[in-house]
């Protein structure tokens, strides 16, 4: 067995036991990351110099017997709308082909405090809109279970990464399942934080008020030790929660005896698989069988909520890309005066899916559709959030399929905009509400597409869903599985 | 047709993004298929509900107005396109 295999708290013991070495591990996912790159195409900027030399200073600290965190020495990769000082950030649009942050976002600057090794930054969706990294200006990322399938989006890089080996960890974002459903599509485990939980601070703006930066990981273990590093209060985000944070590692337990479960009828509906429905119906069963109490619950306006997300999200898109006027960072496509500049900058670097969503937001905004439009979205919002609030209530999560179907075929969902919108319908309901959910592996479709189970909770009770996910990890062993690419066995 | 080619041209302008048209019938066709999915919110009354603009209760914070240091203009400047003189450099706003 490679390293690479390993996920971060089994190598963090090996490390610290002086069973390897950081810079082997670092050499081991490189090597990895050069075997299956050139089928599954994660990465947008590899670092490779920085992250030995980061290897090399661990190492050096681990001799001179000094202890190490939870993450140091561990390789993992980032999403490419999370700004990285000194590192190229384009957001996997050609707009900002050649931005490198002058600063570090919130994220890497705690993360930076654990010393990991930056492999690099990771393929999505431009501008993190899309559910299947295809929208990527510069390559699509191949699904590393089936090649000719999406690793879903728009955390589409990390997620491929993780589960290829060519990182150990990733960080992602997530505005209506951008985290979960990559992590569905590719057999991880991926956490959407509360709204709030974790800063946004140099997070590229998408949808301010969806936003949310989560790990993707090999198991529940890592992903908890890294919302860990990554929670907490931040002044430059003052949207960030000064809520406290609690040790998400040590609320792992396998005790899920009396945990009440929802499962909303409206998220097994039609349109879904046949594998998923089954599959995650069994993984729910096993809770049944550990002591838990599965209830039938109501979210009623669920089919509301993609209308409700693809008004919202694209009105917050338009205002926030307004920034790409080619004046003062990313490109710029001359004209003979300035709004003339600005407008063959922006027609010809943005794509086309940031181009269609910006003019949905701005038609939506726009005088005489506001108040059908976009103040009709943010009250409906209000009817989504109280359906969770009612069901809170009665249950301590919610369970439910992160995606309706498995990976789909590149070039499947290309032709129609609204089919591919559709696809977020288990997704989209929780980030309106500002939810915390996560997406843990549950098994197989027949083609052996991995599927994953939607585990949601309170607002900043991510103890919870991690406990739940963990206690369901451990009746089984998908989670230890790898993708099987070229270079596997 | 719920979306107009007068809507489309309209709406380019306030994107600051051109359309040619044969990308106008394109997004007209599109932006129509979406918008009318989208109608199914007018099912609901929503006459007496608040709207929502953040999930998680807000609150305006505030913090001492304090000099603290700032990104240095060099670094501000790095990644412009055009510059000159300490200056972001555009073409001409204003004649004469």
């Amino acid at each position: 067995m490679r390293l690479y295999e390993k996920p971060a708290h089994v190598l963090h013991d090996m490390l610290a036991q002086k069973e390897i070495t950081a810079a082997e591990l670092t050499r081991d996912v490189l090597a990895r990351l050069d075997e299956t790159e050139g089928q599954v195409q994660a990465y947008l900027t590899v670092t490779r110099e920085s992250a030995l030399a980061q290897a090399e200073a661990v190492d050096k600290k681990i001799a001179s017997g000094e202890e190490i965190s939870f993450l140091e020495g561990i390789p993992g990769a980032i999403k490419d709308n999370i700004c990285t000082k000194g590192t190229k950030t384009t957001c996997a649009s050609k707009i900002l082909e050649h931005f490198v942050p002058p600063y570090d976002a919130t994220v890497m600057e705690k993360l930076r405090a654990q010393q990991p090794v930056i492999l690099g930054k990771v393929n999505m969706d431009e501008f993190a809109m899309g559910g299947s990294t295809e929208n990527s200006a510069y390559h699509p990322t191949h699904n590393p279970w089936a090649l000719e399938r999406v690793p879903g989006g728009s955390s589409g890089g990390s997620a491929a990464a993780v589960a290829a080996g060519s990182a150990i960890w990733a960080l992602g974002s997530d505005t209506g399942g951008s985290i979960r459903q990559p992590a569905s599509f590719c057999g991880v485990v991926g956490l959407k934080p509360t709204y709030g939980r974790v800063s946004r601070y140099g997070l590229v703006a998408y949808a301010s008020s969806l936003d949310q930066i989560g790990p993707l990981a090999r198991d529940v273990t890592d992903a908890a030790h890294l919302l860990n590093i990554i929670a907490g209060h931040d002044e430059m985000d003052s949207t960030s929660s000064t809520a406290p944070v609690p040790d998400y590692a040590q609320a792992l337990t396998e005790d899920v005896k009396g945990l009440k479960i929802g499962l909303p009828k409206e998220y097994f509906t039609e349109g879904m698989d046949g594998d998923v429905e089954k599959t995650v119906r069994a993984a729910i069963s096993k809770y049944k069988d550990m002591g838990a109490e599965i209830l039938e619950i109501s979210l009623p306006h669920t089919a509301y909520a993609i209308s409700t997300y693809y008004l919202i999200a694209p009105a917050e898109a338009a205002t926030n890309l307004e920034r790409y006027d080619g004046v003062s960072y990313g490109e710029r496509v001359d004209g003979e005066d300035l709004v003339q500049m600005m407008t063959n900058t922006r027609t010809q670097l943005f794509g086309e899916e940031v181009r269609r969503r910006i003019m949905i937001g701005n038609y939506a905004l726009s005088a005489g559709y506001y108040d059908a439009y976009y103040l009709k979205a943010l009250k409906v919002r209000t009817l989504v959030q109280q359906d969770y609030t009612e069901a809170f209530k009665q249950v301590d999560v919610i369970m439910a399929p992160t995606a309706p179907t498995p990976a789909f075929r590149l070039g499947e969902m290309m032709a129609d905009p609204l089919q591919l919108y559709l696809q977020d319908v288990c997704t989209v309901p929780l980030n309106l509400a500002g939810l915390p959910g996560l997406s843990v592996p549950c098994g197989y479709s027949s083609k052996g597409l991995p599927i994953g189970l939607q585990i949601i909770g309170k607002a900043l009770d991510e103890a919870t869903i991690l406990r739940a996910a963990y206690a369901y990890e451990q009746t089984q062993s998908f989670h230890n599985d790898m993708a099987r690419i070229g270079g596997n066995d | 047709m719920k979306v107009t080619k007068e809507d489309i041209a309209n709406v380019a302008v306030l994107s600051r993004l051109s359309v040619s048209e044969a990308e106008a019938d394109k997004y007209m066709g599109q932006m129509d298929k979406i918008l009318t999915y989208m109608d199914n919110l007018s099912q609901l009354d929503t006459e007496s509900v608040k709207p929502t603009t953040y999930a998680l209760p807000m609150q305006n914070v505030f913090r001492e107005d304090v000099v603290r240091e700032s990104l240095d203009r060099e670094a501000a400047l790095a990644n412009a396109p055009l510059r000159e003189d300490g200056y972001f450099k555009v073409p001409k706003v204003l004649e004469g």
